[in-house]
């Protein structure tokens, strides 16, 4: 049985619709990320999942009892909120004791709970420290800590790394997935950085707009993006107006190319994404297509760079540097072209996707 | 022109309004009439007569100051989590009263608290016993929490709205109760806006005479009467200055004490 179900649930705060009849599932143990641009819905369906928020309609299932109308304070569940929201009038052990002391343990208990939770989140002996001495990371790690002491079937976490710098959201991020595997609990987490979401979970759902729009492991969503908006959240890439001309054959700027994908139709209009460290560079006439080098740009791990080819201006990542103006040509193995269905309509661009 | 220059104004106002007055206050309370240096103006205090107006203010004072708290805060409360249209009006609907002259203020009270006043009118026409308040301290209690009321609770709600939203749903997250989190965690937040509420109803209510003087039928001395009558019916000058600097001793000490709580000047009213 799924650990917690949405069903149904429709949200929107005066004349905005923020979520309309969204499901979700989410199985035990599991590290499930909600991913998507501001404004797509899911700190809303974090909030509804942690009782702050009551849908309009549908309802939520906890263990398949429906918590709908349970307040925050009696559900078997705790947040890491996005600015962390210590207590600021009490010290680090105080923040950390607050959900023992209601839940009427034992002070033994809590003194034990308190050194075993700092230990966990690496900042031994801060018992008597002041929230306003601790820095980002710090503030981070105890409103983690002050979470996890009550032992919840399940962790929401709202964007947690979100305030800190690039070092320690990196650093941050392994700490979580340790977290996670010593803890064995499910985690909730909502994000609008994809490299964060691929890192990290089990299961990433893409929103926008309220709907979902892709739900699967990470390299199912960055591989096999099933529309234009998943594929460019989801990384860089190229997308190309295609034809289907059959089954694993695909028209490009007029060239044909292999493929893999199949079900299509004939002749058919369809977009097309090409991962731009997919692009094989190579000499000119050796590939599908020649082009040039208008644009290059060195990223540290590789060389990013701009080719007009077959008038379209790709995007392509090389660990070798092609100068601007260097005559190249451009080849992709089939089983890197994802051939995706075109929108009917502006509508469609958002509608959900049963899964 | 120098840019200090341009206080000058202010520490003209500055010199002639506060350090030039206190001065001489200082100089009438420290001297008798004959112009030599003496104690007892000040000593004037531990006298059973002006002793028992001091702890008689002092308590009313602090009563009314506990009163003012038990129902400025639950209506902070309520202010904080109303909407925002009916934020603007519950606000204007309290401040309201604040525009119109304090003495008018209470010169209405006065007249409704009469033996044969509206309020007994009504009382006695629902068939209940007249009240036989006015004249009595619970009379000048009254007076003093109707005027000092608002200054409780604009700065109680000043900060009890700058309270991080997100660390009152933590609290809830952790699974404490409203009363919990009330206590846990609104009252020790808004600590500075108390601190200063405390301080803007306790120092007017210590010092007031003319509260005590309209409700309490001149038969009820605070301090500020005796201060009061020593400068105009006594006409001794000397003593009312005495008694002044001592008044003044515990004011300073209760807001120097007070504004330990409120560091940031968080629940300063302007």
């Amino acid at each position: 049985m799924a650990l917690i179900e949405l069903r149904n649930i429709s949200k929107s705060f005066e004349d905005t619709q923020v979520l309309d009849n969204f499901n979700l599932t989410v199985n035990e143990n599991e590290f499930i990320t909600l991913l998507g641009p501001s404004g797509c819905g899911k700190t809303t369906t974090l909030r509804i999942i942690g009782g702050f928020e009551t849908p309009d309609e549908g309802q939520v299932f906890f263990e398949g009892v429906d918590i709908t109308n349970v307040p925050p304070n009696k559900r078997h569940l705790n947040t890491v909120f996005q600015k962390y929201a210590l207590f600021p009038h009490m010290n680090v052990e105080e923040n950390i004791a607050f959900g023992l002391k209601i839940s009427g343990k034992s002070d033994a208990y809590i003194k034990d709970k308190i050194k075993y939770a700092l230990k966990l989140v690496n900042l031994d002996g801060f018992e008597k420290r002041k929230i306003d001495r601790l820095s980002g990371g710090q503030q981070q790690r105890i409103a983690m800590a002050r979470a996890i002491v009550n032992e919840p079937r399940v962790l929401l976490l709202d964007e947690p790394l979100g305030a800190l710098d690039l070092k320690l959201r990196q650093d941050m991020q392994y700490e979580l997935i340790r977290l996670k595997n010593e803890l064995g609990i499910t985690f909730i987490y909502v994000t609008h950085d994809q490299e964060e979401a691929l890192t990290m979970s089990d299961k990433v759902v893409v929103m926008n707009k309220g709907y979902i729009q892709q739900m699967g492991t990470p390299e199912q969503i960055y591989n096999e993006p099933e529309n234009a908006f998943v594929a460019d959240f989801i990384g860089d890439s190229n997308i190309v107006d295609g034809i289907m001309v059959r089954d694993k054959v695909v028209k490009i700027c007029d060239t044909i190319f292999p493929c893999i994908d199949d079900g299509f139709g004939q002749n058919k209009p369809v977009d097309v994404v090409i991962r731009p460290e997919d692009l094989i560079i190579g000499k000119p006439g050796q590939g599908h297509l020649d082009g040039e080098v208008v644009h290059n740009v060195f990223q540290g791990v590789h060389y990013e760079m701009e080719i007009e080819a077959g008038g379209f201006l790709w995007l392509a990542q090389n660990t070798t540097s092609y100068p601007v103006g260097t005559k190249v040509s451009l080849e992709v193995e089939p089983e890197n072209i994802q051939i995706m269905h075109k929108p009917q309509s502006e509508g469609e661009e958002a509608i959900e996707i049963d899964v | 022109m120098s840019r200090k220059s341009l206080a000058s104004p202010f520490l003209l106002w500055i010199a002639c309004g506060t350090v030039i007055p206190l001065a001489v206050i200082a100089f009438y309370g420290f001297t008798d009439r004959s112009g030599t240096f003496t104690w007892d103006n000040i000593l004037a205090i531990f006298s059973p007569e002006h002793a028992q107006a001091l702890g008689l203010s002092l308590l009313l004072a602090a009563i009314s100051t506990v009163i003012c708290f038990l129902l400025a805060f639950p209506l902070a409360l309520i202010l904080k989590d109303s909407k925002l249209g009916q934020k603007g009006f519950m606000i204007f609907i309290f401040i309201l009263p604040m525009w119109m002259n304090f003495l008018l203020r209470t010169m209405a009270w006065q007249v409704l608290l009469e033996k044969s006043g509206p309020i007994n009118a009504i009382l006695t026409g629902i068939g209940l016993p007249a009240m036989e308040i006015i004249n009595t301290p619970a009379a000048i209690v009254l007076g003093m929490v109707y005027d000092f009321l608002p200054f409780m609770v604009l700065p109680i709600y000043n900060t009890l709205v700058k309270i991080d939203p997100h660390v009152i749903e933590a609290a809830y997250d952790l699974g404490a109760t409203k009363k919990r989190v009330l206590f846990d965690i609104l009252l020790p937040l808004s600590v500075p806006g108390i601190a200063s509420g405390v301080t803007m109803v306790f120092v007017p209510a210590l010092t007031t005479f003319v509260i005590s003087n309209m409700l309490g039928g001149g038969k009820i001395h605070l301090i500020g009467n005796i201060i009061e009558q020593e400068f105009t019916t006594s006409a001794n000058w000397n003593l009312g200055s005495g008694l002044s600097l001592v008044m003044m001793i515990f004011i300073v000490l209760s807001m120097a004490a007070l504004s330990k709580l409120d560091k940031d000047g968080e629940g300063s009213l302007l």
